[in-house]
C-alpha cells in the first residue's frame, strides 16, 4: 500500500488512541490512512473492536455494514484487514465467518448462526483447492467439462441463496491458481489440468457475475500483477489452510472495503492535478512552453504523457478532472491550449484553479464549484510539502504518496483503488462535458443582470417519466450514491425499485433536464408511497446539485403533487432525515410551502402539504410528460 | 562481503517484533522464552511472528525450520544462520 504515507511513531500513537476516553473513531480513521503492515492492522483493529464491541461508533456519517464471509478455508486473519479497510473509508464493518467447511449448510439453514447474524453484505471466499476437488489429469474432456459445470452451479446456487435470504450486495472472490502446471507452456491442451480448470472458472465467473448482479473481488488480477508468490504461500497453506498470505491481508481488506464503499456511492469522484512536475517536467512560469518536459523523445517526457493519458482515460469513463496549481493563470493554461505534445486539453478539465492562494483554499473552492464533497477528491502533487499541508488542513482528501518519477504514477493510482466503480453508464462517459456546460451556464448567470432573464434564457425543459426498465440502472445508481441533495438518503436495491414499479399505490418519477447548453441527464428521482388512504409519503426525493437555483425544485413539486393526486391523495408528507452530508436540504419542504408537523431532537422532521388547496407554482421550465 | 547480525541485534529486533505482535511494551526476549510463557501466543500469533521475522530479516523460513522451533533461542539461531545484515 505504497500510496499511503508512513505512519507516525506507531506504538505511542496506538497507546494514545487506546487510553483516550470516549469516541476515538475519527482519530482511528486518520491512523488507518497510513501504510500499515498486517501486524499493525491487527493492533489497530484490536483497539477498535474492544472500544466498539457493543455499540457502533456514533458519528461515522456512513451506513454501517454487517459482512458475512463464507469461506472454504481459513480466513480468520482477514477479518481485521477488512474492518480496517472500512475504517480507512469511514465505514464501520462488523464481520462474521461461517464455521469451518459449513458455508453452504449455514446459507441454506434459516436457523443457522449466519442467519442470526443478519448480514447485509456477503463475501464468498471459496478457495481453489475446494472448487477443483476431484479434478485430476486422467479425466476425459467431457468429465472435466462436467466438473467445471458443477463448480459453476455450486457458485450460482450460493449466490442465489444469499440473494434470496439477505438483502444486500454479494461479493465473489475470483480464484488464485496455486496449481503448478503439468504440461508447461501449453497447459491448455490438457483438458483436466487443474490450472486450466481454474482459468476457465475465473473466465466464466465474469459473465455469471454480470448476469446475477454480483461484484467480483479480482484476486486473480491482483496475483497476475504482483506474482502468485506474493499472495499465496504453499507452506502456509499446509500449515494453516490460509489461501491468502497474511502479509497480503491489508490489501485484501482494502479491496473488499473499496467494493463496499463503491456500493455506498463513496468512491472518489474527482482527480485534482498539480501541474509543474506532476503533469509535465519543469516549471512553466520559469521554463516557458519550450522548456517544460512533456512528449515523445525523452524518457521523462514520455512518462508525463503516460500520466496524462491515464488521467484522460479516467475522465472518459466518468472521473472528473480538475487542476490546482500555484502559477499565473495564463502561464498555467498555455500548455493546455498550445503545447503540441499535451494529451490533456482545457476541455478535459472541469475546474481550473491556477493562482497564488494556498492549495487547501483552492481545493475547497474546487469542491464548492463542482458541488461535490471534499471527501470525493484525490489530489495528485509531486511536492511533499503541498501534500502534507493539504493533509493537515483537509484530512478527508485522498493524497497518494508519489515520487518524482512519473513512470510509476498510473499504476500507483490504479493500485490505490480510489475510483473503484461497479458499472458504467452513458452519463459517466459524458460527465466532464456536463460539468463544463455547467460552468458555461454559471458564466451566463454572472453575465445576466437578472435571475428571471437568465432562467428564461436557459430554455429549460423537464422531461418527466415514471420509472422504467431503460432507466433502471441509472435510477439505482443515483439512489445509492447521492448524498447531498437527498432528503432521506434511503438506499434501495434494484429489486426494491422494481417492486415500486409494480406497486399501484406507489409512484417513482425520473426527471431529465434539458437546456440550451445540453442535456443534464437524469437529475431527480422521487418515490412516493401511499401511507394511508388519502396520504402519500415522499419516501425519496433526491436531485443533482448541478441544477440547483433554477426553479427545478418547484417544477418537481408540481409533478409530485400531480402524481400523488392521481393516487387519490389529499395530503402529501415530506420527510427529512439528517446525515453528515445533506444539511443543504434541511429546510427543503418548508421553502416549498409545506408546514412543519414535527421535528425530533435528532433533526428528523416531517412536513405536510394540503393537496386540495395547493396550486402549482409557475416556473420558466417547460414540462414534457414522457 | 556480508556480515552476520550479532546476537544482540537479533534480540533487539525480535523484542521489537514481539512487542508489536502482542501489543505490549514490556517484553524483553530471553533465549528460553517459549509459547507457554506468553499469554495469547497461539498458532495465529506464531504465523504473525514468522511472517514478520521473514520480512524484517529478508529470509524465508522453511517448514522444517519452523517445526523445529521450541523457544526464542531456536528462532534466533535460525536467523543467525540465514540472515545477512
Amino acid at each position: 500500500m505504497r500510496w499511503l504515507p508512513e505512519p507516525p511513531p506507531w506504538r505511542a500513537h496506538l497507546r494514545d488512541l487506546s487510553s483516550q476516553e470516549g469516541d476515538i473513531w475519527s482519530d482511528a480513521v486518520a491512523l488507518a490512512n497510513h501504510r500499515l503492515d498486517f501486524i499493525r492492522t491487527n493492533a489497530l483493529d484490536e483497539i477498535m473492536r474492544r472500544r466498539y464491541e457493543t455499540a457502533a461508533p456514533p458519528k461515522t456519517g456512513t451506513r454501517p455494514i454487517r459482512l458475512a464471509i463464507l469461506a472454504s478455508s481459513t480466513v480468520a486473519h482477514l477479518h481485521a484487514p477488512i474492518r480496517v479497510g472500512g475504517l480507512r473509508r469511514n465505514i464501520f464493518i462488523t464481520t462474521y465467518e461461517s464455521d469451518y467447511g459449513q458455508y453452504l449448510q449455514e446459507l441454506l439453514d434459516p436457523a443457522s448462526r449466519l442467519h442470526a447474524f443478519k448480514p447485509d453484505s456477503i463475501l464468498f471466499a471459496l478457495d481453489s483447492r475446494h472448487l477443483a476437488q476431484g479434478v485430476h489429469a486422467a479425466m476425459t474432456a467431457d468429465n472435466a467439462a462436467g466438473a467445471l459445470q458443477d463448480a459453476r452451479m455450486l457458485i450460482l446456487r450460493c449466490w442465489r441463496a444469499a440473494k434470496q435470504a439477505f438483502n444486500g450486495p454479494v461479493i465473489q472472490q475470483t480464484l488464485l491458481d496455486p496449481f503448478p502446471p503439468l504440461m508447461g507452456n501449453n497447459e491448455h491442451r490438457l483438458p483436466a489440468s487443474r490450472s486450466r480448470f481454474i482459468a476457465l472458472l475465473n473466465e466464466s465467473l465474469r459473465d455469471m457475475a454480470d448476469a446475477e448482479g454480483v461484484d467480483l473481488l479480482a484476486l486473480d488480477q491482483a496475483a497476475q500483477r504482483d506474482g502468485l508468490a506474493a499472495w499465496h504461500d504453499p507452506a502456509l497453506w499446509h500449515r494453516s489452510k490460509q489461501e491468502v498470505s497474511p502479509a497480503r491481508g491489508p490489501i485484501y481488506g482494502d479491496m473488499v472495503a473499496r467494493l463496499i464503499a463503491a456500493r455506498q456511492g463513496r468512491s472518489y469522484k474527482c482527480l485534482v492535478l498539480d501541474l509543474d512536475n506532476t503533469l509535465w517536467g519543469g516549471v512553466i512560469g520559469d521554463d516557458g512552453m519550450e522548456g517544460i518536459i512533456v512528449g515523445q523523445g525523452s524518457p521523462l517526457g514520455e512518462g508525463f504523457v503516460a500520466v496524462q493519458q491515464y488521467a484522460k482515460e479516467l475522465a472518459r469513463r466518468g472521473v472528473i478532472l480538475a487542476v490546482c496549481s500555484k502559477n499565473d493563470e495564463a502561464d498555467a493554461r498555455a500548455p493546455f491550449e498550445n503545447h503540441p505534445d499535451m494529451v490533456l486539453r482545457l476541455s478535459d478539465i472541469a475546474c481550473f484553479r491556477a493562482n497564488w492562494d494556498d492549495k487547501p483554499a483552492n481545493i475547497r473552492a474546487i469542491a464548492a464549484e463542482l458541488n461535490i464533497g471534499l471527501d470525493s477528491l484525490v489530489f495528485l502533487d509531486d511536492n511533499p510539502f503541498e501534500r502534507n499541508f493539504v493533509r493537515e488542513e483537509l484530512p478527508m482528501v485522498a493524497i497518494p504518496e508519489i515520487s518524482d518519477d512519473p513512470a510509476e504514477v498510473p499504476q500507483l493510482l490504479a493500485d490505490a483503488g480510489y475510483f473503484e466503480s461497479l458499472a458504467i453508464t452513458d452519463e459517466d462517459r459524458e460527465r466532464t462535458a456536463k460539468y463544463r456546460e455547467n460552468r458555461a451556464r454559471e458564466q451566463l448567470r454572472t453575465g445576466a443582470s437578472d435571475l428571471e432573464g437568465y432562467l428564461r434564457g436557459l430554455q429549460m425543459r423537464l422531461v418527466c417519466k415514471r420509472f422504467d426498465g431503460i432507466g433502471l440502472q441509472r435510477i439505482v445508481q443515483l439512489i445509492n450514491k447521492t448524498n447531498q441533495f437527498n432528503l432521506t438518503t434511503r438506499r434501495h436495491t434494484e429489486s426494491d425499485v422494481m417492486e415500486i414499479m409494480a406497486d399501484p399505490s406507489s409512484f417513482g418519477l425520473q426527471l431529465r433536464l434539458l437546456d440550451r447548453f445540453g442535456d443534464n441527464g437524469i437529475i431527480a428521482i422521487i418515490i412516493g408511497r401511499t401511507q394511508s388512504p388519502g396520504t402519500v409519503l415522499i419516501d425519496t426525493w433526491l436531485m443533482s446539485c448541478r441544477v440547483l437555483g433554477r426553479q427545478v425544485e418547484a417544477a418537481t413539486l408540481n409533478l409530485v403533487a400531480a402524481a400523488a393526486r392521481s393516487l387519490g391523495a389529499h395530503t402529501l408528507l415530506g420527510e427529512y432525515v439528517p446525515t453528515k452530508k445533506n444539511g443543504m436540504v434541511k429546510d427543503h419542504y418548508e421553502s416549498l410551502g409545506f408546514s412543519m408537523t414535527s421535528r425530533d431532537p435528532d433533526g428528523r422532521s416531517l412536513a405536510r402539504l394540503d393537496l386540495d388547496s395547493f396550486s402549482p407554482t409557475p416556473t420558466f421550465i417547460e414540462i414534457i410528460e414522457g | 562481503m556480508t556480515n552476520l547480525p550479532s546476537q544482540e541485534a537479533i534480540y533487539t529486533a525480535l523484542t521489537e517484533i514481539f512487542n508489536e505482535v502482542f501489543m505490549r511494551d514490556d517484553m524483553h526476549l530471553q533465549p528460553a522464552l517459549s509459547a507457554k510463557d506468553v499469554p495469547g501466543w497461539d498458532s495465529f500469533k506464531q504465523i504473525e511472528i514468522m511472517v514478520s521475522v521473514e520480512e524484517r530479516f529478508n529470509i524465508k523460513l522453511n517448514t522444517r525450520e519452523i517445526d523445529s522451533l521450541r523457544c526464542v533461542g531456536d528462532l534466533a539461531d535460525v536467523i543467525a544462520r540465514k540472515a545477512q545484515v
